[in-house]
C-alpha cells in the first residue's frame, strides 16, 4: 500500500483525454452482433437469473401466501404488506436499521478522513506498514469476526472486561445489554471497514496537487490554514460520494449483526436483513410472502438511496468541473 | 577543518530533530494500529492455549505452553479441513466465472455501440448496490427449481450471478480509454472479433483483471449469507464462515478450537492481501474515481 497504489488523477487525465475517441460506431454486420451478445451471454444469463430476476420476482412474491420454498402460492393481493406494516416488529427493524446508519456513518467517515490525512503526511515514517494494519479487518472474514468479537467481549472470561475489571468496571455485558448492544456492534462494524472509507479517502487526497501545498507554505501559511483553505475546499466533493457510498454499504450488515447478536437482545439490534430472514428461514413455518414484502420495502429503501447516489455523483462532478 | 566538522553536525543533528516528532507520532500510531489488530493477535495466541488457560489468561498473549491438538481438533472433528476445501474450490471457480464475465461484458460495453447498450449498462448501474438480504428468497426458490440447492455448483453459480457491477465497470473504464487504433492495427493484421479480444485487449488488461480476480477472491471466501441459505440440510458441504457459526452453536465451551478454526479460516485471505494489497486498494479507490 504505498502511495503509488492509490493513482487517482494521473489515471483520470488519460482517461478524459482519449475517452471521446474510443467508441466504436455500428459499421459492421450481422457477425459482430452476434459476437457482442455472446460476450455478454454469461453475464445475461447469470446476473438475469441471480439479480435481475429475483429484484421482479420478490414483488410478486409479496403478493402470495406462501409457507415454505415446496408449498403452493395463494394470491392474496396487498395483505402481506397491511401485515407488515401493522408489524411493531418491522417498524423496530426498520428503525435499528436507520439507527445504525446514523451512528456508524458519521464516525466512519470523519474518523476516516483524520486518519487518511495523517497517512497521507510525505514525512511520516512506517507509513505502509500502518497503512495496512489499519486495512487488515477489511479483508478478514466479517461472519468469522462476528463469532470472535462474542469471545473477546465476553463478560466472564472475555479480554475485553478483563481489562475492564482492572480498571474497576466488572462484568459489562456488551452485547446482552439491551442499550449497548446496537452500538457496542457499531463501534466493531467501524472498525472492520474502517480500511474501506480510509482509502476512499486516501484516493481523494491524492487528487489534490503537492504543488499546491508548497506554493501556499512559500507564501506562509500555516498547517491550519493549509487544512483550512487548500484540504477542505478540495474534499468537498468527494465528501458526498463518499458519505452516500458509505451509507449504501451500512445496507450490507447481515453477517456481522447476525454472527454477533441474532438480532438480540429482544429484537434491539434486528436489522431488516435479519427480519427477512427470520421471516423466511428461521420461523417453525417459513411466511415466505410476508418476508417478501419486507424485502420489497427494503429495496425501496435502498433504491431511494441508490438514487440519492446518482444524484451525488452528478453533483460532485459538477462541482470538480467548477473548480478547475 | 575543525569549524567545518561541527557545522556538519548540528546540521545532522537539526535534521534528526526536525525528523523527531515524525517519529513520535509514527510510534503513537504504532501503538494505536496495536491495539486495532489485537482481536487477531488475541485469536491467535488463543488458538495455541489450552482451556483452562484460555479462560483464566486474561489478557497474556503469549502462551504458557503450546497446544497444537487445538488446529487438530478444528481439523477433524470441527471437520475444517473439509470447509476449508469447500471454501477454495467455491472461491476458485466463482473467481474465475466472475473475471471472466465481467471482461467480456466490460469489453463489449465499452468499445460497440449496438441496440440496447445504453439500456445494459442503465441497469447495471441501478442495480449496482442490491443487498443480498432483498434478492435471497427467489434465489433460494429459483436454484430449487434447477435443482442446484444443496449443492456446491448451485452456490457458485448464485454466487457469480449475484453483483460484481463494480467489476464490470472497472473493465469498461479500462477498455474505454485505449485508442482505437490499436484495434484497427489488430483489424489490418488480420485478427477478428475473437482473436483481437483475447489475443490484444484481454493482455493489456492485465492490472483490471488482477483487481478483479482479487476483490472477487476475497468477496467470495468470506460470503455467508448465501452459503449459509444453500447449505442448511448439507452440513458437509458448509463454507468457513458458515462452519464457523457452526461451531459456536455446537459446541461453546471449546473457545481454542474455535480460535483454531478462525486462524484457518482467515489466514488464507490476509496472506492474499499482504501479497496483492496493491491491486485490492487499486480496486477500492475504483468506486471514487468513477
Amino acid at each position: 500500500m504505498t502511495s503509488r497504489s492509490v493513482q487517482l488523477s494521473r489515471r483520470q487525465d488519460r482517461r478524459s483525454r482519449s475517452a471521446t475517441a474510443a467508441v466504436d460506431r455500428p459499421r459492421h454486420g450481422w457477425q459482430k452482433t452476434t459476437w457482442i451478445w455472446v460476450f455478454l451471454l454469461p453475464t445475461v444469463v447469470l446476473y438475469g437469473l441471480y439479480t435481475i430476476y429475483p429484484i421482479i420476482a420478490s414483488y410478486w412474491y409479496s403478493l402470495v401466501e406462501w409457507n415454505g420454498f415446496d408449498s403452493g402460492q395463494k394470491f392474496v393481493g396487498l395483505s402481506n404488506y397491511r401485515e407488515v406494516f401493522a408489524d411493531p416488529l418491522f417498524w423496530n427493524s426498520f428503525k435499528v436499521t436507520l439507527l445504525f446508519m446514523l451512528l456508524v456513518v458519521p464516525a466512519r467517515v470523519l474518523l476516516t478522513l483524520l486518519m487518511a490525512m495523517i497517512l497521507n503526511s510525505p514525512k511520516l515514517p512506517l507509513i505502509g506498514v500502518l497503512r495496512s494494519a489499519f486495512f487488515i479487518p477489511v479483508v478478514t472474514t466479517t461472519a468469522i469476526i462476528g463469532v470472535v468479537m462474542r469471545f473477546v467481549l465476553d463478560p466472564a472470561s472475555g479480554p475485553v472486561s478483563s481489562v475492564l475489571a482492572k480498571l474497576g468496571f466488572g462484568g459489562v455485558d456488551f452485547l446482552g445489554d439491551q442499550h449497548l448492544a446496537l452500538p457496542a456492534a457499531a463501534v466493531l462494524y467501524i472498525w472492520k471497514f474502517f480500511g474501506v472509507t480510509m482509502i476512499y479517502w486516501l484516493a481523494a487526497l491524492q487528487t489534490i496537487p503537492y504543488e499546491l501545498y508548497e506554493a501556499a507554505r512559500i507564501d506562509g501559511a500555516g498547517t491550519w490554514q493549509l487544512f483550512r483553505h487548500i484540504t477542505l475546499p478540495m474534499l468537498k466533493p468527494f465528501l458526498i460520494i463518499i458519505t452516500v457510498l458509505t451509507i449504501e454499504e451500512t445496507f450490507h450488515n447481515f453477517d456481522l449483526m447476525y454472527t454477533l447478536t441474532a438480532g438480540g437482545p429482544y429484537f434491539h439490534t434486528e436489522i431488516i436483513e435479519i427480519y427477512i430472514y427470520r421471516w423466511a428461514f428461521a420461523a417453525p413455518i417459513p411466511q415466505l410472502g410476508h418476508a417478501s414484502a419486507a424485502a420489497v420495502v427494503f429495496g425501496l429503501l435502498v433504491a431511494i438511496v441508490g438514487a440519492l447516489q446518482l444524484w451525488a455523483l452528478y453533483t460532485g462532478r459538477r462541482l470538480r468541473g467548477e473548480q478547475r | 577543518m575543525t569549524a567545518e566538522l561541527t557545522v556538519e553536525r548540528s546540521d545532522r543533528q537539526r535534521r534528526i530533530l526536525s525528523r523527531l516528532p515524525w517519529w513520535i507520532a509514527a510510534l503513537v500510531l504504532v501503538g494505536i494500529a496495536l491495539v486495532w489488530i489485537f482481536p487477531f493477535l488475541w485469536m491467535l495466541s488463543a488458538s495455541l492455549k489450552d482451556s483452562m488457560e484460555m479462560f483464566s489468561g486474561g489478557l497474556r498473549l503469549w502462551p504458557d505452553k503450546f497446544v497444537w491438538d487445538n488446529y487438530a481438533r478444528a481439523w477433524n472433528d470441527a471437520h475444517f479441513g473439509r470447509y476449508l476445501i469447500n471454501t477454495i474450490l467455491v472461491t476458485v471457480i466463482t473467481v474465475v466465472i466472475v473475471t471472466v464475465r465481467c471482461a467480456l461484458a466490460g469489453y463489449v460495453l465499452a468499445r460497440y455501440r449496438f441496440r440496447g447498450s445504453k439500456l445494459f449498462l442503465g441497469i447495471l448501474v441501478a442495480t449496482l448496490f442490491v443487498p443480498t438480504g432483498y434478492t435471497i428468497i427467489p434465489v433460494v426458490k429459483i436454484s430449487m427449481q434447477l435443482h442446484l440447492i444443496d449443492s456446491l455448483s448451485g452456490m457458485i453459480l448464485a454466487l457469480s450471478g449475484g453483483a460484481y457491477v463494480s467489476a464490470i465497470l472497472l473493465y469498461y473504464g479500462y477498455f474505454r480509454q485505449i485508442p482505437r487504433e490499436l484495434e484497427e492495427a489488430a483489424l489490418v493484421d488480420g485478427a477478428g472479433f475473437v482473436r483481437t479480444f483475447f489475443s490484444v485487449m484481454l493482455p493489456l488488461a492485465m492490472p483490471v483483471t488482477a483487481t478483479v480476480a482479487v476483490l472477487t477472491f476475497i468477496a467470495t471466501w468470506n460470503a455467508f449469507f448465501l452459503p449459509l441459505v444453500f447449505t442448511f440440510s448439507r452440513p458437509d458441504l458448509r463454507t468457513v464462515s458458515v462452519g464457523m457459526q457452526a461451531f459456536v452453536g455446537e459446541t461453546a465451551t471449546d473457545w481454542s478450537g474455535m480460535a483454531a478454526a478462525g486462524v484457518i479460516s482467515i489466514v488464507p485471505v490476509v496472506v492474499l492481501f499482504i501479497f496483492l494489497q496493491r491491486y485490492f486498494v487499486e480496486g477500492i479507490s475504483g468506486a471514487v474515481k468513477s
